[in-house]
């Protein structure tokens, strides 16, 4: 214990400055993440789900709460991503109305600050807030959780569609110090409502700075959401997500994750099929070299019967990247013609770069269909003899099977314009790598 | 067009090929018979270019090019073509969109300029009716989920766009139907010119009912131990290869 006490020493001032105020509900809420997190300190290595991921960089490092910051309609115009008609833009965990592009919503429909909405929207908030995001087992959860400030909400009435998406862009405006931002999504999506929303994290300025996100996505009943998340955060940044997600019936949900920045990353997805013929979809493409570490922990939890789940998870790691996938899908008792299929294949690009990857099944149904696979490895040689017996260089062969690798799951982006600037991205990143590799 | 002197090669550290000598001049149809392990597809893969192997001595001369000095996607752009025994499956690479950069590659090599999209369906339009190919193949991914017969025609469509000087067709035959190596003879044939000439690698005669061959070669142990016309094929497919273990001719050859 003394060990845990002594690696909070810097977080300690942390967390007595936390944010007060608020309904009493929130109060005790913030109490009760603040205690939990005192008790739990950070995962080490030790623990299971943080075995090949350590935290030490983060629980060492003297973080401070970033401080408002202002950003200019020029400064957020760089950011690749923030080119669509709605968004919602949250500067250093705080909501900024100036920046946010939110008028000519569907009646109805409510996004903007998470702060105001935990006052103002009494009636739905107490009842969906914290309710997903369990802590109790979860240090950043808990964190998230004891300093809930502000962030992101949305709320779609039933039978709202959502003809245009919604993008919520997280950035990080730094100054010179090492600070943090609490990203706290909550999004409730109700019965038989539409929508398309996009989750941005990046960096507008800052060296070292740390994003701790928790997302939490209602789905009602036959509702159909796809839900982006682009994690291209600073490259000496940390950044630690967690995204909660419970369908209902007939709900179809899809969890689309990009992850291309950040020096040290772990994204967690935890969807529960909590209603019959729910639908989940998680797939995910990630990217990393130098000496990046990207770590996706996946669960999938099928409550109840009739429920399929699919998941395809990518990576492309080169120089010395190492990268993390960790697959659970647990099938409860009640959960009889379950179909879960999960696949995770990683591209290595260099002899240095490293995955551990596991699938976790745990399976208390008898009726049920689950199957996993992963493939891990260089580039199919026979492949690349193939184009180059048709007249393609070695190198358009290579960029060719790399395109397609990373192309199956960019080709499942249903928003044009951000399927077009991740491709951008991911490609020019891929040239840069690819470019260093050869000159070596 | 094509001349091979002494040829050996290694694959490994099993010596296939024990000193290949095959001149093969324009307008040629080449087929090259012999049983499973006489190295028959070796070497079609060594004049493609293929990674795995390592000529130990010999030549191997291309329109009075070194061949083995140049790559395999330079072999390719000079004109080198392999039908592949086992077409590679590319998950992710619509075919079509592969085609477009097999011929781009080679139209730019040979100074022509690039087709556009308009341009190129069309072509491959043409080649696809030409060769009775389904054209919901051409939006499938290359060799993905095909069928056997499927990744055959595929390559001899590539072929047909292509327009090689030296085709070579690596067992194109093996586990085709009748009407897939109908079209694949077509493909072959509709090829033939003085400009351009074919080595056909097989083990069976069946092929060469549908492509004539002006030569019939014989390979054993990793070199070629009998050479004649057409007859030879007719003679093989009569008294199989087991006459080569026993050192007899067979009769009439």
């Amino acid at each position: 214990m003394a060990q845990v006490a002594e690696k909070l020493q810097p977080w300690r001032t942390v967390l007595e400055t936390r944010p007060q105020g608020g309904p009493r509900w929130l109060q005790d809420l913030r109490d009760r993440g603040a205690s939990r997190f005192a008790a739990l300190g950070f995962p080490t290595v030790r623990d299971e789900d943080w075995r090949f991921t350590s935290v030490a960089p983060i629980a060492s490092t003297e973080f401070r709460t970033a401080p408002p910051a202002i950003v200019t309609v020029q400064e957020l115009a760089a950011v690749p991503y923030a080119t669509l008609d709605f968004r919602l833009v949250v500067i250093n965990g705080r909501f900024s109305a100036e920046l946010s592009q939110l008028i000519g919503l569907p009646t109805g429909v409510r996004a903007g600050s998470l702060g105001a909405a935990l006052t103002e929207h009494a009636d739905v908030v107490p009842r969906y807030f914290g309710q997903l995001a369990d802590f109790n087992a979860r240090s950043f959860v808990a964190m998230s959780t004891a300093m809930t400030t502000d962030g992101a909400y949305v709320y779609i009435p039933d039978g709202v569609v959502l003809e245009q998406p919604l993008e919520i862009l997280y950035l990080t405006a730094g100054g010179n110090a090492a600070e943090m931002s609490q990203a706290r999504t909550l999004i409730v999506a109700g019965d038989r409502s539409q929508s398309r929303i996009i989750e941005t994290y990046a960096a507008l300025r800052g060296g070292v700075y740390f994003t701790n996100g928790v997302t939490e996505v209602f789905a009602g009943e036959g509702s159909i959401l796809d839900h982006y998340k682009v994690q291209q955060e600073g490259l000496e940044s940390y950044h630690v997500a967690s995204i909660f997600v419970n369908a209902q019936r007939s709900a179809t949900f899809s969890s689309h994750s990009f992850s291309l920045g950040g020096k040290l990353v772990r994204n967690d997805v935890n969807a529960t099929l909590d209603g019959e013929g729910a639908e989940v979809t998680l797939n995910g493409l990630y990217l990393a070299d130098g000496d990046r570490l990207v770590d996706n922990h996946t669960e999938i939890d099928h409550a109840r019967a009739h429920c399929p789940s699919h998941e395809v998870y990518k990576g492309i790691l080169g120089g010395k990247a190492r990268a993390v996938f960790n697959g659970k899908i647990i099938v409860r008792q009640d959960a009889q013609k379950t179909n879960a299929k999960q696949t995770n294949r990683a591209l290595l690009l260099s002899d240095d770069a490293s995955i551990n990857t596991k699938p976790q099944l745990e399976i208390f149904a008898d009726d049920v269909k689950c199957t996993h696979g992963a493939a891990i490895g260089q580039l199919d040689e026979d492949a690349i003899f193939y184009l180059r017996a048709r007249g393609l260089t070695y190198f358009e062969a290579r960029d060719m099977l790399i395109h397609a690798f990373a192309g199956e799951i960019l080709d499942r982006v249903q928003v044009e314009p951000l399927k077009r600037a991740l491709e951008a991205e991911l490609y020019a990143q891929l040239a840069k790598d690819l470019a260093e590799m050869d000159a070596v | 067009m094509l001349d091979i002197k002494n040829l050996q090669v290694r694959a490994e550290d099993k010596q296939i090929l024990n000193g290949i000598d095959l001149h093969v001049n324009a307008g040629e149809v080449h087929a090259i018979m012999g049983p499973n392990g006489s190295g028959k597809s070796t070497l079609a893969r060594v004049i493609a270019g293929h990674p795995e192997y390592q000529v130990v001595d010999g030549q191997v001369q291309f329109e009075g090019r070194d061949l083995l000095e140049m790559d395999p996607d330079e072999r390719a752009r000079q004109g080198v073509f392999m039908a592949f025994q086992y077409p590679v499956e590319i998950a992710g690479v619509q075919n079509q969109y592969f085609l477009k950069a097999a011929l781009n590659a080679k139209r730019k090599h040979l100074g022509q300029p690039e087709l556009d999209a308009m341009e190129f369906l069309q072509l491959i339009k043409e080649k696809a009716r030409l060769l009775d190919i389904d054209q919901a193949m051409l939006s499938r991914a290359v060799n993905e989920g095909f069928s056997g017969g499927e990744k055959k025609r595929n390559e001899i469509f590539q072929m047909a766009l292509l327009e090689p000087k030296l085709a070579l067709l690596d067992e194109t035959d093996s586990g085709l139907d009748i009407d897939a190596l109908k079209v694949v003879a077509n493909g072959v044939n509709s090829l033939r010119s003085p400009a351009r000439a074919t080595i056909v690698v097989t083990h069976y005669q069946r092929l060469l009912d549908y492509i004539i061959p002006d030569f019939v070669h014989v390979l054993s142990a990793g070199r070629i131990v009998k050479s004649g016309g057409k007859e030879l094929a007719f003679e093989l497919e009569k008294k199989g290869y087991g006459w080569l273990e026993t050192g007899a001719e067979p009769v009439g050859a």
